[in-house]
């Protein structure tokens, strides 16, 4: 159990390194310079100067020393000064990561829920209309392009009706708990909404093939009431893979916390990081997207464990 | 060959039976035919679909412009069938390239196994830990002439389209090559491949001849899936100014200023989103139907 | 007569997790043109991959292989790759699910270029005729036939290059008892008229006895006897195949109790035993079994055995 732990940790470092400088090379690689924008601003700079000064930032070192120093300091925890935000990248990071956790978790534990109630109420009469209109509905909410649902319901809940706010955190003035609340409505529906498709067939299918299973024919015939057959016997089993599912596609409910973010302006991870990219803040662009990597990371671990840990037939 | 052919017209009768799946290659179509209407259409009326008028901004839909015009005061219709070509077109050439290597790289890795595999397999597994969003608003954010390109190709359309091609295909072949990976490894110590062997194949002959067609089922439905994957990542990158950029429309760059402007505009933020959802549902249930056409489990005999 | 296959002191090592498995040790064994050879030995012998071998699917670890006396590398297998074809145990297996009957026959024609489409059309059918199928099976899939039907097509497959021999792994065990014995008449009818030679892989030995000219039995990837039909069925030289035959229930014979019936199972491939491999079962074994290899006697002309006390004529 520990040597596989242990594996699984050292592999999960090994591809934090190597993305660490693949997205360090890529940053690079985007439009503009440091420096050009740093001295934008200043009238009548030298071309003398601007050598001196990308001397002194170590920019016209080569990459893989540049990157190198990096490293070393962001393994100290120096990940170094948010341009556009004037503070350390630490200090910027560190709430958005907040914002986007919370996002998450209640997003998914919303869809974990609705797509076990949808999933098996589809099992329970595979073919029957339930089942195709819970069908309709899964392959929608996989098919609707997230940013598109949130545009939406804005422009339904907060545009039209004007129940809801349509964007931030919370109210300037107000801030309380309700507050909260209504802020988080919208964003939270819309990545639930998006995640339960996906979801619910995984639990559907799962489902409807643990019942085929000779055991659960067996806790039929024994007279068991339906009931008791659908909710002890099978679901005990189809859990199994279905969470395994679930927890690996924290990736991509990740992908979908930045895209929610960015449409309700929520102070989160992904409108941090687009915004970076767009203002040319290399160290926060950086950092963030590390952080994206090392959650997507953290969270598939968490899976392998889980599932390692609820499947007896894999040994540890 | 008539191998082909005869088990494709099976194939094609359970997907006729299929309801769900006929519909949406129906409705596929029909897009089809909408997006590409845009040429007949252009030649008889004689409007650009890139030509601004300002005079003309959020002008309600008329006779000669069904839907009106947008922001910049261009023809909404003919944009729309533009732009759809645009994202039909990066779905189904990043979905083929992104295919190619995913197949490539699986059936290299689940044919001749051994440290390829491992080393190959280690490539993907690290590739799928990914976030791809992420990934891929650097790449699309990357500067082209900083790679070598000429300042000209990089700020034409063409290299818009073909940026995101290749970027979504770099990022999005995993699911593909474990698949194939999988398949592969399943069927390489058939007796069949054995025979093929003792009757003179070579390593290409088999994978051409009988790996491949084995495999090829869920090669097809994961493709099909894979093409409403990336029609939505298209639309994001471009809607967030990482794609495919104007004046060339998409449905997602059309989208690009919708946020804005959905207090003044609705309906421009409706149509192109709506386009996309469609399209992206029809993928959806087709690959569903195809699944359900190719199951090895209906085409024994009865 | 020169030989058309001569197998030479032979060895195929498989490394797995478990260690070296030494599935083949040391066999030396020749086909001659036109001759029914049968190999047989309980699974487990190392049978099958003495056909892989001969066959040319499997690459001995040490050892040649010889053609007419040639060495055979891969080059020189590429040659003469008509000339030896093989029919496999499991006729689900064997067939392509995704070909048509009429491609799976024609695929050695048209992988060594013989013959135009139209050639190959017409030798399909006649092969199907000699196998006793209907013309119209070339444009059907395999899955559409029984067990024996899809043996026979196997066959015609393995006869469409006009082979000089066929290895015939096995080809009743997998079929209905009632369809073994027109299969088994089927090869024995198409040898004969084909002036095939046939390597005969089977764990049958009443079978054996039907069709074989010569036979070799195989004891934990040894050679351990190799004698002509009527010497081997009359007087067996070796204690295994004393004991093979004995298990043999035949009609109007009583089984002969606690005689005869080998003790105890096969010993792991992984760690065979010293000296004989079979002492550990072997009812006579004396003490010099269990340190020395046993050399190569010849009780009877034509007849080998790999015994130190092969057993005499008087000993039944």
């Amino acid at each position: 159990m520990n040597r596989f732990i242990l594996r699984r940790l050292l592999q999960s470092a090994l591809v934090l390194l190597v993305m660490s400088f693949v997205i360090y090379g890529l940053i690079g690689l985007m439009p503009g310079d440091p420096l050009d924008v740093m001295v934008a601003s200043v009238p009548g700079v030298t071309p003398e100067q601007i050598a001196r000064l990308r001397a002194i930032y170590g920019l016209d070192q080569p990459l893989m020393l540049r990157y190198f120093h990096w490293l070393m300091a962001a393994l100290q925890g120096d990940l170094g000064y948010s341009r556009s935000h004037s503070v350390p990248v630490l200090a910027v990071l560190a709430p958005a990561l907040w914002t986007t956790c919370k996002l998450m978790l209640i997003s998914f534990v919303a869809a974990v829920a609705l797509s076990f109630v949808l999933g098996i109420t589809a099992a329970l009469k595979p073919g029957g209309w339930l089942d195709g209109a819970i069908g309709l509905v899964a392959f929608a909410g996989i098919s609707v392009p997230v940013f598109w649902l949130a545009l939406m319901m804005i422009l339904v809940f907060a545009v039209e009706l004007h129940w809801l706010p349509a964007s931030g955190g919370f109210t300037v003035g107000d801030g309380g708990f309700v507050d909260q609340f209504r802020h988080l409505v919208m964003p939270v529906t819309t990545l639930a909404l998006a995640t339960t498709g996906g979801f619910t067939r995984f639990v559907r299918a799962s489902m409807i093939e643990t019942l085929r299973a000779d055991h659960i024919r067996t806790a039929r015939a024994k007279g068991n009431p339906p009931s008791r057959v659908v909710l002890v016997h099978a679901l005990r089993n189809a859990m199994i893979p279905v969470l395994t599912v679930m927890a690996l596609s924290f990736g991509s409910l990740f992908s979908g916390a930045l895209l929610t973010e960015t449409m309700f302006a929520q102070p989160g991870m992904g409108k941090l990081i687009y915004d970076a990219i767009l203002s040319n803040d290399f160290n926060l662009a950086l950092s963030g997207l590390l952080f994206a990597t090392l959650i997507t990371l953290l969270a598939n671990l968490a899976a392998d464990l889980a599932y390692a840990w609820l499947d007896p037939r894999i040994k540890l | 060959m008539s191998a082909a052919s005869g088990i494709w017209a099976r194939r094609w009768q359970r997907l006729r039976g299929h309801r769900a799946g006929m519909a949406s290659l129906v409705l596929l179509a029909l897009l089809l035919l909408f997006v590409l209407a845009d040429v007949p259409l252009e030649a008889i009326t004689g409007i650009d679909p890139n030509e601004a008028d300002l005079f003309a901004r959020f002008d309600p839909p008329s006779w000669a412009h069904p839907l009106g015009m947008d922001e910049a005061g261009r023809d909404v219709l003919l944009r729309l069938m533009v732009g759809g070509q645009i994202s039909l077109l990066v779905g189904l050439l990043a979905t083929l390239l992104g295919g190619m290597i995913g197949i490539a790289v699986g059936v290299a890795a689940g044919f001749w196994g051994g440290r390829l595999d491992a080393l190959l397999m280690r490539v993907t597994d690290g590739m799928i830990a990914l976030p791809l969003l992420p990934l891929l608003i650097v790449l699309g954010a990357v500067d082209l002439t900083k790679i070598g390109f000429s300042s000209e190709f990089a700020h034409s359309g063409a290299a818009g389209f073909w940026r995101i091609v290749v970027i979504i295909a770099l990022v999005d072949w995993t699911a593909i090559a474990r698949l194939v990976r999988a398949s592969t490894m399943q069927i390489r110590e058939r007796d069949y491949i054995r025979a093929a062997r003792a009757a003179g194949a070579g390593s290409w002959d088999i994978i051409a001849t009988h790996i491949l067609p084995n495999i090829a089922t869920p090669i097809i439905v994961a493709l099909t899936l894979t093409v409403g994957r990336v029609i939505l990542f298209e639309s994001v990158l471009s809607f967030l100014g990482f794609g495919v950029v104007p004046p060339t429309p998409s449905w997602g760059n059309m989208l690009n200023n919708a946020q804005e402007l959905v207090t003044t505009a609705p309906l421009l933020a409706v149509y192109p989103g709506a386009l996309i959802f469609l399209v992206v549902m029809a993928v959806n249930f087709l690959g569903d139907g195809l699944q359900h056409a190719f199951d090895p489990r209906s085409e024994q005999p009865e | 007569m020169s030989p058309l296959l001569e197998a030479r002191d032979i060895s195929v090592q498989f490394p797995t997790a478990a260690g070296l498995v030494r599935a083949v040790e040391g066999v030396s064994l020749a086909v001659q043109p036109g001759e029914v050879l049968a190999l047989v030995g309980e699974s487990g012998s190392g049978k099958s991959t003495v056909g892989f071998v001969l066959a040319g699917l499997q690459t001995p670890t040490r050892g040649q292989v010889l053609h007419d006396g040639r060495v055979l590398d891969r080059a020189v297998w590429r040659q003469i790759r008509r000339e030896v074809q093989i029919v496999f145990q499991d006729p689900f297996g064997a067939l392509d699910p995704r070909m048509l009957v009429g491609d799976i026959i024609a695929e050695p024609l048209r992988l060594q270029r013989l013959g135009n489409a139209v050639e190959r059309a017409a030798r399909v059918a006649l092969l199907l005729d000699q196998v006793g199928l209907p013309g119209e099976a070339a444009s059907r899939f395999a899955h559409e036939f029984s067990g024996g039907q899809r043996q026979r097509i196997a066959i015609a497959r393995a006869l469409a290059p006009k082979p000089r021999l066929i290895v015939a792994d096995e080809p009743l065990s997998a079929l209905d008892v009632s369809v073994q014995s027109q299969i088994l008449n089927l090869l024995k009818d198409i040898q004969t008229a084909e002036q095939l030679a046939l390597l005969f892989i089977s764990h049958d030995l009443a079978v054996v006895n039907h069709l074989a000219d010569r036979v070799a039995v195989l004891y934990l990837g040894r050679l351990v006897e190799l004698a002509p039909r009527a010497a081997l069925f009359a007087a067996p030289a070796h204690p295994y195949t004393r004991a093979l035959l004995d298990a043999v229930p035949r009609i109007g014979r009583k089984r002969l109790r606690g005689q005869g019936v080998i003790a105890g199972e096969m010993p792991s491939p992984l760690a065979p035993p010293s000296g004989c491999v079979f002492h550990p079962r072997c009812p006579q074994a004396q003490a010099i079994c269990a340190i020395l290899a046993p050399p190569w006697h010849e009780p009877r002309p034509g007849q080998a055995v790999l015994c130190h006390f092969p057993l005499g004529e008087g000993a039944q």
